[in-house]
């Protein structure tokens, strides 16, 4: 098939299907515990220069615990998929974790605003970046998920999006209409937070998935992070509510409050104190480094985080904020 | 006439475009204030979908995230990014608001950077997110920004999301689904629309207040001027009433 125009952007990892199914057929299938703490996964599934994916949208359902561990752990030269990220590219970015990036969203923190320090980070000229959309990501995710190196959309065309991207266009041989291609996107490691999950890894969420379905199936190791831990019992119960199946998930991390300080729908609203604060300290780097000792560097885990932040007590405010606001109309 | 301020302006400016029953691409901030506000005024089952995930939304108050747990109250399917962009793509989305830094007279937009090192730029923005998705697949896209040399240019630095690309008939040659493009472009002076042809931005109707020289001495491009230019009418007490009191009571959108 003859391409018609090519982007240049880079394709940072390998979009070859034999080469992801060789490496699946070596991944285990056995329903064994992979219950353990954000630290013994991060340690185990988490190296330098892999690339890494977090799920969930940017503040909503995101594996918190996971993106702060990696930075106490002083993970470098990763690479990451900067598909609908908020603050974890904002706490990925204070650490200085990756040095390449698929841009599709990155920087912004939505209607909070921009973060000055990851803004610094992208204009240091420091990331190696390839742009793409958020929907052109979640196919390339889509595509390495079904197995296939490449998938068909109809976006980018015409554009600098497509320009310093590593899509190609080509025609359709049924129709000769134009089409990009997008690379399969296999992530070395990805971490997705979820409502609950067995000791196995089988998940399940509320509410959006964003593009989480695909990210599981696309990444070679997997940490899950969930709210609760449940029984094996209960997933067999009610099948249908199954969204990761377990051979997908490497690591099982029970962390209540996981998704702070973002969202966990009908569990608790965002921090927006909190986060007003983090792109605050961000306008001063010496600031930022106060900030980030109490916050990540100097915590133990996720709950000393909590603790250092209200505790249970803010916890709470924050559990009302989501039901008031889900039972006041 | 009640008084009014320049966001309120637009956003009631941008509500009256979505007609009752059509389907609507929002992201947060005034596209998503516009869209509730049609909602709750003029088109009741106007359908609202975020690129998150959340589908038909009854929206209580104004999100802060297109993914955060207002954006599915209600709603009549939590899902996904590519059940959201897939839908677009199939001809199903009617609607969709955008926004960024800069915009020419074709409409292309810019939220990715300024300068011209792609690799170390003079200043960096989020880029896309779904911006380039919903302004490829939507039939009609819609833009609501100050009216301001410096955001309309003769070129922008950096084609983000596709307009008319570089006019005339580049857009349906690009290989972009035929027929979706930029349709209005709501500014706190003006509306402007597409010349069919040339696909150059044109004056339709004019804010209450201003004039055509106002508009023109605002825009860093040569804007093409309607046979007939109306006089926009300003935002009604009902309007006002309900963007102000029910859906941003705090003012986030519309300022104090």
């Amino acid at each position: 098939m003859d391409v018609i125009e090519e982007g240049i952007g880079d394709i940072f990892t390998d979009p070859d299907a034999d080469k992801a199914r060789a490496f699946f057929r070596g991944k285990s299938r056995k329903m064994e515990s992979k219950v353990m703490s954000v630290k013994d996964a991060v340690e185990k599934f988490v190296h330098d220069g892999d690339y890494l994916t977090i799920g969930g949208f940017g503040a909503n359902r995101v594996p918190i615990a996971v993106c702060h561990e990696i930075l106490r752990q002083g993970r470098k030269k990763m690479g990451f998929a900067g598909h609908t990220s908020t603050h974890d590219f904002q706490i990925l970015c204070a650490g200085e974790v990756f040095d390449r990036c698929d841009a599709a969203y990155i920087i912004g923190l939505e209607a909070r605003g921009l973060s000055p320090n990851a803004r610094r980070y992208m204009e240091s000229g420091k990331v190696k970046v390839s742009e793409w959309s958020n929907y052109a990501l979640a196919v390339r995710f889509k595509a390495a998920a079904a197995g296939v190196s490449f998938y068909p959309a109809r976006n980018l065309m015409g554009t600098d999006t497509f320009k310093y991207g590593g899509g190609k266009i080509i025609e359709c041989p049924f129709t000769q209409t134009k089409y990009v291609v997008l690379p399969a996107l296999y992530p070395d490691v990805s971490a997705i937070h979820v409502h609950e999950a067995d000791i196995y890894g089988n998940c399940r969420t509320k509410g959006i998935t964003v593009a989480d379905f695909d990210v599981a199936r696309a990444s070679k190791r997997l940490i899950i992070t969930c709210e609760k831990l449940i029984s094996n019992d209960e997933i067999r119960r009610d099948p249908s509510s199954t969204v990761i199946p377990y051979w997908c998930v490497d690591a099982v991390c029970e962390v209540p409050y996981g998704s702070y300080p973002g969202n966990m729908l009908g569990e608790y609203f965002s921090d927006e104190e909190h986060l007003k604060e983090w792109l605050k300290v961000e306008t001063d780097p010496e600031a930022l480094k106060v900030f980030l000792e109490k916050n990540i560097y100097g915590c133990k885990d996720h709950f000393e985080y909590i603790l250092k932040n209200g505790g249970m007590a803010k916890m709470q405010m924050l559990r009302q904020k989501e039901m008031m606001f889900i039972g006041a109309r | 006439m009640p008084d009014y301020n320049t966001m309120e302006l637009m956003i009631c400016t941008a509500s009256r475009e979505l007609e009752d029953g059509a389907t609507v691409g929002v992201g947060t901030g005034a596209p998503c204030a516009a869209a509730m506000l049609a909602q709750k005024v003029h088109s009741p089952n106007l359908v609202i979908l975020f690129e998150a995930g959340g589908i038909a939304p009854l929206i209580p108050e104004m999100p802060i995230s297109v993914g955060d747990s207002r954006t599915t109250w209600k709603a009549i399917s939590a899902s996904g990014m590519c059940e959201i962009m897939e839908t677009a793509c199939r001809g199903m989305l009617d609607y969709t608001f955008l926004g960024g830094a800069q915009i020419d007279m074709y409409g292309n937009l810019n939220s990715t950077r300024v300068g011209t090192d792609h690799q170390k730029p003079k200043v960096r923005f989020p880029g896309s997110g779904g911006a380039n998705d919903f302004a490829s697949f939507c039939w009609r896209m819609m833009v609501m920004t100050p009216q301001d040399s410096k955001r309309f240019v003769e070129k922008v630095s950096y084609i983000t999301s596709p307009g008319w690309l570089s006019g005339g008939d580049s857009r349906a040659k690009s290989g972009l689904p035929l027929g979706a493009g930029p349709y209005k472009i709501i500014t706190n002076m003006a509306v402007m629309d597409f010349e069919p042809e040339s696909k150059r931005m044109r004056i339709i109707a004019i804010n209450p207040g201003y004039s055509v020289k106002d508009v023109q001495d605002n825009c860093g491009f040569e804007l093409l001027k309607a046979d007939k230019i109306s006089e926009n009418h300003a935002p009604t007490e009902e309007e006002l009433h309900v963007l102000r009191d029910v859906i941003d009571p705090y003012r986030y959108v519309i300022g104090r």
